[in-house]
């Protein structure tokens, strides 16, 4: 084929390149292959040059100049582990992540199997009000938050704004999320297994915990795990419930000095968060995907129990 | 349940009366004390009325004596002759749609990829599409703080290939902003979408080719119609967040963005003197009006689909 031949067949068969993928999706539809796999390139390589250049050795947040850990510990003043401001919002942000986690998941599991189970109309609005939060805009719960903490929730005429509010408003944004994982375990187990122990003459308390818990555990722990994950995300609710300098987060101390600060630390501030919210979220899928893939052994496992009750 | 409820010993009744009720009542009291009381809370602040001695808000819990001040500032600032916050308003909408359309624009195209993946192929692209997912918005929204920069990795490749002359894109750039809050959110409207878009039967398309409609006119009247549900549902998604995201305007941005979210942020937690406070909780129900309002909507015209495809 001469130049003269492609360049004429060129125009048609992107032409008709364009009408396969508007409609049929049997053929290889290329240009959909390249908005799809260059969405994902978008959406993760301006990430991952932050990442690279948190190992940077030098200040320069665009040019390499070689890997270390200058930025997490070696700077005497500027790494994460030295610098105080940076070092308190590590901790700041894992000690409401973990408190809320053993805070909202308990409450959450205990409202998702009793709403569940408990029928009438209480229960219906009870489901309504957990629902709620899930589509409210954060700015309008946490504007509320502010409010109640400012006026009305005032113990002894000091204000709870700081760790305390913080850590009371994650909890609720986290239980309806607790509740709508734990849902779908609830309803795949359905209620055979705890039937089969008090057929076998259980009383109803053991069968909960001996039956029904433990087929629930890994939901429930990747429920601990994605309440993790949402508090370290979480930015509006912290913002507008701190106290100042004590209170202050990965996602508030990236918001109040990623624009002004000189700081080349930063990135590694955010890759610190990264790899907390992301550690949380895989083991919470691993757990999750463990489960579907031996549905048999959390089964096998309830009817050990239920043997061994006889 | 119907199976449960025929047995002699539904799994309900065994266990002690009154247990499901009392389980749930800690999550139902948190709910109540932290959520409903709260939303109380921005009415009471945005009709409440003026500390004599202070100067400052005080919520007026009792209806009976709410004022409606607040409300008329707002409200005259959004309408009356001077209309200080109508500009942000408009500004938040005018970002808020563009930044929705370019997502749907596209993110259409991705959605519709990925549900036409099979096998290992797939899995890798949906753990792909999940990831950005957890990584927490702000670093997101930095990792193009770092990018943009005056001597950011943009501005060097432009400046190495000449494309385009190297620019200042933190310098209260709409187009910055924009692009800001389509890279935050587009990952949220394309799973919906997704999921709208495999439930389609591959039947119906393939008939109506093989009817003799043009791959175009297919995609416009069967494809398209058939992920109706999706994109509204992904709409709804990042509409509702978006209205109320101040953070990316103020990372990508400079003032010149503001948005109503940093109006809200600024009356109600910075300016505490005044009337600043009720302001800022009127303003605060001013979005979520809005924004209930296309909730309410998504959530009508899903019930309505559902109920066109029961029957």
């Amino acid at each position: 084929m001469t130049e003269a031949q492609a360049a004429l067949r060129r125009p048609a068969a992107s032409g008709s390149r364009l009408r396969t993928w508007l409609a049929n999706p049997w053929r290889r539809p290329r240009l959909l292959a390249l908005a799809g796999w260059g969405f994902v390139a978008w959406s993760l390589v301006p990430v991952a040059i932050a990442i690279l250049f948190s190992f940077n050795a030098g200040r320069s947040r665009s040019v390499w100049q070689g890997f270390s850990l200058r930025w997490y510990v070696q700077d005497p003043n500027l790494s994460v582990l030295h610098d105080p401001i940076l070092a308190h919002a590590v901790l700041q942000s894992l000690k409401l992540a973990s408190l809320t986690m053993l805070i909202a998941t308990p409450i959450g599991v205990a409202l998702s199997i009793g709403l569940a189970r408990w029928r009438g109309p209480a229960s219906t609005a009870s489901n309504f009000l957990m629902l709620l939060p899930l589509v409210t805009p954060e700015i309008v719960l946490a504007s509320g938050l502010f409010l109640v903490f400012a006026h009305l929730y005032v113990l002894g005429g000091t204000r709870l704004f700081g760790t305390p509010a913080q850590l009371l408003g994650h909890v609720t944004w986290s239980i309806p999320y607790v509740v709508v994982v734990m849902r779908g375990r609830l309803f795949g187990i359905g209620k055979e297994y705890e039937e089969a122990a008090m057929d076998l003459g259980a009383p109803p308390m053991d069968a909960m915990r001996r039956v029904l818990l433990p087929l629930l555990a890994p939901a429930i722990f990747a429920a601990f795990m994605i309440v993790f994950a949402l508090s370290i995300d979480d930015f509006i609710t912290s913002q507008f419930l701190s106290s100042g300098e004590g209170s202050i987060t990965l996602p508030m101390l990236i918001y109040g000095t990623g624009r002004t600060g000189e700081n080349p630390s930063l990135n590694a501030v955010a890759t610190v968060m990264l790899v907390l919210s992301l550690s949380a979220i895989g083991i919470a899928s691993a757990v999750l995907q463990g489960v579907a893939r031996r549905r048999g052994t959390g089964e096998a496992a309830a009817r050990e129990l239920v043997r061994f009750e006889i | 349940m119907a199976r449960a409820g025929a047995r002699s010993g539904d799994i309900e009744t065994l266990y002690p009366r009154g247990f499901w009720p009392a389980i749930s009542v800690p999550g139902v009291l948190w709910l109540i004390a932290l959520f409903v009381v709260p939303f109380y809370a921005i009415v009471a602040t945005a009709a409440g009325r003026l500390d004599p001695i202070f100067g400052t808000t005080v919520p007026e819990w009792n209806p009976l004596y709410w004022q409606p001040d607040a409300f008329a500032y707002v409200l005259n600032g959004l309408m009356g002759q001077t209309g200080i916050f109508r500009e942000v308003f408009l500004r938040t909408m005018g970002y808020v749609l563009l930044a929705v359309g370019l997502c749907l624009l596209l993110g259409y195209p991705v959605a519709y990829y990925m549900s036409r993946l099979r096998g290992r192929v797939r899995n890798t692209f949906l753990v792909l599409m999940i990831v950005p997912f957890w990584v927490p918005y702000l670093m997101r929204i930095f990792a193009w703080v770092n990018l943009l920069q005056d001597d950011g990795l943009v501005n060097r490749i432009l400046a190495a290939t000449g494309f385009l002359a190297p620019q200042t894109w933190l310098d209260g750039r709409p187009s910055t902003v924009i692009l800001g809050l389509v890279y935050g959110w587009m990952p949220f409207l394309i799973l919906p979408l997704f999921a709208a878009l495999e439930r389609i039967d591959a039947s119906l398309i393939e008939s109506a080719l093989d009817l003799g409609a043009s791959p175009g006119r297919t995609f416009l009247r069967v494809t398209l119609p058939l992920s109706k549900q999706g994109i509204l549902a992904g709409t709804a998604i990042i509409m509702l967040p978006m209205f109320g995201d101040f953070y990316t305007a103020q990372l990508l941005g400079t003032q010149k963005n503001a948005m109503v979210g940093t109006l809200i942020s600024f009356y109600l937690t910075q300016a505490t003197a005044g009337p600043a406070q009720a302001r800022g909780a009127a303003l605060v129900i001013v979005l979520a009006l809005l924004v209930s309002s296309l909730t309410v909507y998504y959530l009508v015209s899903t019930a309505r689909a559902a109920r066109g495809a029961a029957r």
